[in-house]
């Protein structure tokens, strides 16, 4: 249930994420989720792509920096509350989270997640019978 | 240990001998300049001397120095001390800030030359046995064409690749099996990466000695090529003023480069007060070229900032040692009125796992304040998902920098190879402060 993630160091210049995306759809290696943190001086893409192995390697050729990191998602009705409980569960696991990114496109909320144990955060929620999305299931979306 | 020394003779001398050979050839030197460069003569008629109050090497800080803007001057033949028909060879500065400045060689002057390059290359362990491979340019820079005599008189076989093609370096290096590589550290630095990034297997190569010079380097950056490399780093030094490389040298104890003394003797001077110091004080270091023919330099101002030492070194030799450069008296930046050089800078980076020996200074000035930049590649090892943990990178860097050099610097983390590789001399420093 954990799902590789990557992460690529970016500098602050225009076209940059740019090239991260068209060097990967050159591979045809597809991407299932990003998000982009940003500081005044650099900022970090983090995506999981298809194939987390085939992506870091064709991105290092391209001399970016790549970091792998575990996270891993579940789904939670699209509803009021429904993140409030789940991430309470963490909390009462006292597991932390780095970050968090998410959208809900309908009936269901779709949250990417990397707790500081994804290994103890996946018992946990299955524990609680949270719909936890496995890497194969979010290469199909 | 066996140790190989080209000349024993000269390269283990007693002082006191020594001493003999360099007054005799002082003397020698300045009445060639004095009958034979209008200059030289000039100079010291105007200071009230002739040949005959220099005596011995205890004369020698009556004469005048001379400087870079000297030979500017007497662009491009007038220091010469040989008529155009004696000289065989020319050689001359890049010029970035003016006139090229120009070098003349009697066919002695050439032989000499390979006389002091064997000696370099002798103390580094290479031999007839040994392939080098020449990636100094080759031209007229003198980097080249130094080690190539040198590789010959010792009778290696001399691959003369010259600078750059990268690809076609590790080709050969590969398929002739080369021994020896001469180049800039900042170079060897650079094919210690490709190689990393080829198809060929370092186990495959036979590379084993590296002969490094031309620009400044500090010992991490030694440990760090010798590391990546797998092979021992040798230093060498010289300026195209006095002969080119084969001024000075490593040998294998790595204690300071052994001057070749009876051909350029040193002083270190005081750069403002142009003062003479004493042994192991730091300051400018000055050459004599006293067998020089075409161009004999009398008490050149190298502008290099180091130490002498006297000492019998462990491996025989008696040659006077300097110790490696710590910077130059030119190039050294004044920010907010604190002397700085970019070596500093690199020892600190050198010294943090963290980064890569590649940076760069950028020196500017807003309202009317200096401002220092240092930009460092983030490389991939120690790259983390965590923006605290680049910010902590960035503030490590920042405090281990401002605790050595006493000033505030703005550290900007840069994408990896992004910082310009040269494959010649490398570039630290963009100081925007000169172009307004």
């Amino acid at each position: 249930m954990i799902i590789e993630q990557l992460s690529v160091f970016l500098e602050n210049r225009s076209g940059r994420l740019h090239e991260v995306f068209e060097i990967l759809g050159k591979a045809n290696i597809n991407v299932s989720a990003c998000s982009m943190a940003d500081t005044s001086e650099f900022g970090i893409l983090r995506l999981i792509p298809s194939d987390p192995a085939g992506a870091r390697e064709i991105l290092k050729n391209n001399l970016f920096s790549v970091n792998v990191s575990e996270v891993i998602s579940f789904a939670a009705p699209n509803s009021p509350g429904a993140l409030s409980k789940a991430l309470k569960i963490l909390a009462d696991a006292n597991i932390g989270i780095e970050y968090l990114y998410g959208f809900s496109p309908g009936d269901k909320s779709f949250i990417v997640l990397r707790p500081d144990d994804a290994q103890k955060a996946v018992e946990e929620f299955q524990k609680h019978e949270m719909e936890l999305i496995s890497a194969s299931d979010l290469y199909k979306f | 240990m066996k140790i190989s020394i080209w000349n024993r003779h000269f390269e283990t001398m007693p002082r006191e001998q020594m001493k003999a050979v360099q007054s005799e050839r002082l003397r020698e030197v300045v009445e060639r300049v004095y009958y034979n460069v209008p200059y030289y003569r000039a100079k010291m008629q105007e200071q009230g001397i002739g040949p005959e109050h220099i005596q011995s090497l205890d004369d020698l800080q009556k004469l005048p120095f001379t400087t870079k803007q000297d030979l500017r001057d007497n662009y491009p033949f007038g220091l010469f001390a040989l008529p155009m028909s004696e000289i065989i060879r020319l050689h001359a500065s890049s010029g970035t800030t003016g006139r090229p400045t120009v070098v003349g060689y009697s066919r002695r002057d050439i032989a000499v030359w390979s006389e002091v390059m064997a000696r370099t290359l002798t103390a580094a362990g290479v031999s007839n046995k040994d392939f080098i491979q020449i990636a100094y340019g080759y031209g007229l820079f003198t980097g080249g064409l130094g080690l190539h005599y040198g590789g010959e008189k010792v009778g290696a076989s001399v691959i003369p690749i010259s600078g750059g093609n990268t690809r076609k370096q590790l080709q050969l290096m590969n398929d002739f099996g080369s021994t020896v590589l001469a180049c800039t550290p900042s170079y060897a630095s650079y094919l210690a990466e490709a190689i990393d990034e080829s198809d060929i297997r370092r186990e495959d190569l036979k590379l084993r000695v590296g002969i490094f010079g031309a620009e400044p380097w500090t010992d991490n950056m030694r440990k760090e090529i010798e590391k990546k490399l797998k092979i021992k780093a040798f230093d060498i030094y010289g300026l195209s003023e006095i002969i080119g490389p084969g001024v000075s040298f490593d040998c294998e104890y790595q204690n300071g480069l052994h001057i070749n003394e009876d051909h350029f003797i040193p002083e270190i001077i005081d750069p403002e007060t142009l003062e003479p110091l004493q042994e192991g004080e730091l300051g400018e270091l000055v050459f004599t070229t006293v067998t020089k023919e075409g161009l004999p330099i009398i008490r050149y101002r190298t502008r290099d900032l180091t130490r002498l030492h006297y000492e019998t070194c462990k491996c025989g030799r008696t040659l006077v040692r300097m110790e490696k450069c710590t910077g130059r008296s030119d190039d050294m930046l004044i920010i907010r009125g604190v002397n700085l050089f970019p070596s500093q800078i690199e020892s600190v980076l050198l010294e943090m796992d963290e980064t890569t020996p590649h940076y760069l200074l950028v020196v500017d000035r807003i309202n009317n304040l200096d401002t220092l930049e240092l930009h460092v590649e983030v490389e991939d090892r120690f790259y983390q998902d965590k923006i605290s943990e680049l910010q902590n990178l960035g503030k490590k860097i920042k405090h281990q920098i401002e605790s050595t050099i006493g000033l505030s610097v703005n550290v900007k983390l840069v994408e990896p190879k992004t910082i310009e590789r040269s494959e010649g001399k490398a570039k630290r420093v963009i100081d925007k402060r000169t172009l307004k």
